[in-house]
């Protein structure tokens, strides 16, 4: 029986109800008395030399104020990056300065190079048309291959090479490895493209600085996943204001998919602006500027290769990499293809030997960051596509192949660094194919064939570390910050709550999810409790939402503080009866003494804690707030088995996917309505990027995929409907909610279904000679492979 | 967008006289140019709407029974108001853009704007319409010069537009998957005198009549008629959703469709 309220009952979104009736508050939606308008006069180039900028006539424009160009950041430091690779030699990588307005050089189409601030935008855009721009055009790098040979132009002058870093894991495995593929029985290779996604949040970015030149405070209102880390970034590496004098505002954020991650410059522009000009400065992204100036996602070339014995049984991994990083690093760009990438390289299997290799690489393009999944998709993709290809090979079923490498026995140290605590990949596998009725299969594709179509059906594994993540273990990988999460429990006189979390909600539900954790804990109705999260002013410094981070962490803190909140309540109520804090029991929102009848509820307890008359205070303080941050001691480790079934059109190559089943399992679940919603999501962002999406540059490092006139979007008609189950629950067990995160599996695990799907009806039509097609497999790639 | 003038004349002389001043541009539901004025890549002085004039709109039927549109239409009304009398031409309507493009979006618009991935293109093309302006008739066959280009003058404006009701006809569009625009379309229409197969999306050079195509089903109106017959991939658009090779492809299998939903 569903339960209708606390953990495990699917609460309605308290949040949609604003979200649906036009009431959410976004930074857009914030207008300051007096602000003026920031326009962006962005490169046009990919590449060149910047030999000056001429504002005069811009500046004599209408409502203009001021026109800052980077000579106004001269000293002024640049965007931080917040992770350092150390790669395989031991060097760390090739860290290029990233200033807010380019010095010297642009290097990507979108790099600002000035700014206007105009008392409206519109002024502020016509005058931007009149700042005059002197570049000399030179040879965008953009090829990484390229990239790397000897005399290729630089994107960093200032460094060596193109070459970001070279990055090898595990580096004391390669001998090994290479030596396991010279005696392999059978060795199956994959070459593939993880392409280039521009992320399209609904809600483009928009930063609103202010100074109030009397306190001399300095707030930033922003569309962010994380405002301390902005606060942090921001404040201590570009602008030199220390936190106490910084506030960080994310308000209602509208979708980030990790693009509202990163410290971006228009951040720090508005943030200096406002202070030089002593009057808030308000910048809004239009569309167009969000595809040059979103960190973009994936963006990975790769071979690999699995060795395998006579039985199926994988021997080793080995793959190499090319990871575009884009003209500069974002925020936390290198870590993407490294330790979220090659610590995920096992999969669900038992594969002794492990090597994975990676080189980052700058080019002339918008950087590249993490985006839904962040290096797990990926590592997901290559792995299941290559395993695909060996079951045909080797004539072996690819269920069973997979099933012959599962790993059994947990807790699984793997040979990529990481110990999966927790999982049973054949009980998701078996929900799979029950729920994707894959004994049914064959008379679908009878009932294709008659109706001309050709089918297929694709099923893979993924595997994903999430619940970012234990600050000891990512400070040895060269994090530069900590990743634990905060929450402060503060419970008001007549009995409501109020909880404040560094975690940040922008879709995933937590005002609702989180609010049914705590409710649950005490026994009182959901609705006495409220979430608040996104400004830096009222909530506990935290590390924000991303790395389906939020309940396995933030979750914790907040269930930590819980703790507390209940054990001294339970004091308080032991003085009230006049009993042993050893025998009070908390059930339904009662106190009772356990073996009485005695009984006080919950809003007896806050009351005398705020109104302490009959109170213990030689023993405890008044009041009832308390504070807990949590930090993980390992990651956690979401698994499932998910099936694809599409359609193909032998005349035209376009794909049509048919049936969609997810089996994942998430340890225990707080909603299972909102976990739908999230896994439904993320596979329509993996049908995307599998079917439509793909950034595509021209020779010139133009954006040719610069819109939606280009960029395909999935729309509702592109997707089918979903069967997703998640009753295979193996609960974590290191945390207290036995959680482990749903909101990147969906776009992990779908991509490979997709594309196994398209090559096995293909092969069923006797097209035996694709192995494989690259994303987005786009009507023209998926007949031009059926021409053989 | 630049600021410009407006007007929002009621008469077609209005119209006329509005657009004979410098820089002056005719706005039709302005599903083209609006977004254009947006991203600031055009900058007309005055922009004159000719949604306004009662004449420019509407669908009737002519006495020699050609369906009759007004070039001020939207296509949502051809798509309800054709549809007993040439139901081809009001599913091609009834199927451009989204409701808010039909909705706006008008039949002028479209042909003056000829863009090489429109629907309506192909449509006057394959019916061998009649493109009526302010001061001539306008065959279809002559109207059409390549992407982006039309027969039109400077201020000309399109009043009417008069097609010919065939015996069959279907229009084909296989969707760009981003814009979702034809990224080839196929109009085929067969009158007592022999058949028309107009192509759009696929061209370098923009709306197109596939004679080949025309010659064989005009003897024999099946979709096995064209089996023998191939499309030069040469002229046709290479780009990020689709090679000329492909292009050419879905030009012989989009024509033997529409053939086939013809009936």
């Amino acid at each position: 029986m569903p339960k209708d309220h606390g953990i495990g009952a699917s609460s309605k979104r308290r949040e949609d109800v604003r979200f649906l009736t036009g009431r959410g508050r976004y930074t857009d939606d914030i207008n300051l008395r007096g602000q003026a308008y920031a326009c962006f006069v962005r490169s046009q180039v990919a590449h060149g030399r910047l030999n000056g900028v001429n504002t005069a006539d811009a500046e004599a424009m209408p409502g203009v104020i001021r026109v800052f160009t980077g000579a106004d950041f001269e000293g002024i430091g640049g965007l931080p990056c917040g992770w350092q690779v150390t790669d395989r030699h031991g060097e760390v990588m090739q860290e290029p300065g990233h200033p807010v307005l380019a010095q010297g050089k642009v290097r990507h189409v979108g790099d600002p190079i000035a700014v206007v601030v105009a008392e409206t935008y519109d002024q502020a855009r016509d005058a931007a048309e009149a700042v005059v721009i002197d570049i000399e055009e030179l040879e965008p790098v953009l090829d990484m291959k390229a990239a790397l040979e000897d005399g290729a132009p630089k994107v960093h002058d200032d460094l060596t090479s193109n070459l970001c870093y070279d990055w090898g894991f595990v580096e004391e495995n390669r001998e090994a490895v290479n030596k396991a593929f010279e005696t392999a029985h059978h060795v199956t290779t994959l070459e593939l493209v993880n392409q280039r996604l521009v992320p399209n949040a609904m809600e483009p970015r928009v930063a609103i600085g202010d100074f109030d030149p009397g306190t001399e405070d300095s707030t930033l209102y922003t569309t962010s996943q994380n405002p301390h880390v902005i606060r942090l970034l921001m404040g201590a590496f570009v602008l030199g204001i220390p936190e106490h004098k910084l506030r960080v505002v994310a308000p209602d954020v509208g979708g980030g998919f990790g693009s509202k991650i990163f410290h971006y410059a228009e951040e720090a522009f508005c943030t200096f602006a406002a202070k030089q000009l002593k009057r808030p400065v308000k910048w809004t992204c239009s569309r167009s500027e969000s595809f040059i100036t979103d960190a973009h996602g994936r963006d990975h070339v790769t071979k690999i290769e699995l060795a395998l014995d006579a039985e199926g049984h994988f021997q080793a991994i080995r793959t190499e990499t090319y990871a575009n990083m884009g003209a500069y690093l974002s925020t936390f760009a290198p870590s993407v293809p490294t330790w979220l990438h090659g610590t995920l390289m096992a999969g669900n299997y038992k594969t002794p030997l492990i090597y994975v290799n990676v080189k980052a690489v700058f080019t002339n393009t918008v950087p590249v960051d993490a985006y839904r999944g962040a290096g797990r998709p990926e590592a997901t993709f290559q792995l299941e596509r290559v395993i695909d290809k060996a079951a045909r090979e080797m004539g072996i079923d690819p269920v069973e192949l997979r099933r012959k490498n599962f790993i059994t026995q947990f807790p699984y140290a793997t040979p990529v660094a990481v110990e999966y605590d927790t999982g049973d990949y054949n009980a998701t596998l078996d929900k799979l194919l029950e729920i994707a009725d894959v004994s049914g299969f064959e008379s679908r594709l009878a009932e294709s064939k008659a109706r001309g179509k050709l089918r297929g059906l694709g099923i893979n594994c993924y595997i994903e570390a999430c619940g970012i993540a234990p600050s000891h273990l990512v400070g040895q990988l060269g994090a530069r910050a900590g990743l634990y999460e905060s929450a402060t429990v503060r419970v008001n006189a007549t009995g409501g709550l109020v909880v404040m979390t560094g975690s940040h909600s922008h879709g995933q539900g937590h005002e609702t999810s989180f609010a049914q954790v705590v409710a649950d804990m005490i026994g009182i109705d959901e609705n006495m409790v409220e979430i608040v999260h996104g400004d830096t002013a009222n909530t506990p410094m935290g590390m924000g939402t991303y790395g389906s981070r939020s309940l396995a962490v933030g979750g914790s803190a907040m269930v930590r503080a819980t703790e507390k909140i209940i054990a001294k309540a339970k004091k308080i109520a032991a003085h009230l009866m006049e009993a042993s804090p050893d025998d009070i029991e908390l059930k339904d929102g009662a106190f009772t003494v356990a073996g009485t009848d005695k009984s006080v509820a919950w809003g007896d307890v806050t009351l005398a804690a705020y109104v302490p008359h009959n109170y213990p205070l030689e023993e405890i303080e008044p009041g009832l707030e308390e504070t807990a941050f949590y930090d993980p001691n390992n990651f956690t480790y979401p698994a499932g088995a998910y099936a694809c079934e599409v359609e193909v059109d032998p005349e035209t190559g376009k794909v049509t996917i048919e049936r969609f089943a997810a089996a994942d399992d998430f340890g225990n679940i707080v909603n299972p309505m909102i976990v739908d919603g999230q896994v439904h999501g993320g596979i329509a962002q993996g049908i995307g990027q599998a079917l439509l999406e793909g950034a595509a540059y021209d020779e010139y490092g133009q954006l040719l995929s610069g819109s939606y006139m280009d960029y395909a979007m999935p729309r509702a008609d592109d997707v089918p409907f979903y069967t997703v189950d998640h009753s295979c629950q193996t609960p974590c067990t290191h945390n207290p909610l036995g959680v482990k995160g749903c909101g990147e599996a969906g776009a992990i695990g779908s991509p490979p279904a997709v594309v196994n799907a398209v090559v096995d009806a293909l092969q069923r039509a006797g097209h035996t000679g694709v192995t494989h097609i690259d994303m987005p497999l786009t009507p023209s790639r998926v007949w031009s492979a059926m021409q053989g | 967008m630049y600021a410009f003038d407006f007007e929002r004349p009621t008469t077609l002389d209005e119209a006329v006289a509005a657009l004979g001043t410098e820089e002056a541009q005719a706005l039709g539901g302005g599903q083209t140019l609006i977004p254009t004025l947006k991203q600031r890549l055009a900058g007309p002085a005055k922009l004159v709407s000719l949604t306004g004039i009662a004449e420019l709109r509407g669908v009737c039927i002519a006495d020699d029974g050609a369906v009759c549109i007004g070039g001020a239409t939207p296509h949502a009304v051809v798509a309800a108001e054709a549809a007993a009398h040439y139901p081809a031409l009001a599913a091609l309507a009834g199927n451009i853009g989204d409701p808010a493009v039909r909705n706006r979006g008008t039949i002028g618009g479209s042909l003056a704007n000829n863009d090489p991935s429109a629907c309506y293109p192909a449509a006057a093309l394959g019916s061998g319409a009649m493109i009526r302006t302010n001061i001539r008739d306008i065959a279809a066959d002559d109207y059409f010069q390549g992407m982006f280009t039309t027969a039109l003058e400077e201020g000309e404006i399109i009043t009417e537009v008069r097609f010919p009701v065939p015996q069959k006809a279907a229009y084909v569009k296989f969707e760009q998957p981003a814009s979702r625009f034809a990224l080839t379309g196929v109009f085929v229409a067969k009158y007592a005198d022999g058949v028309r197969v107009a192509v759009t999306g696929a061209s370098e050079e923009g709306v197109f009549r596939w004679s080949e195509a025309e010659a064989a089903l005009s003897s024999d109106f099946s979709a096995g008629a064209i089996a023998g017959l191939a499309v030069d991939a040469e002229n046709m658009i290479g780009d990020l959703h689709g090679s000329p090779e492909y292009r050419a492809h879905l030009v012989k299998v989009l024509t033997g469709r529409a053939v086939t939903a013809a009936g």
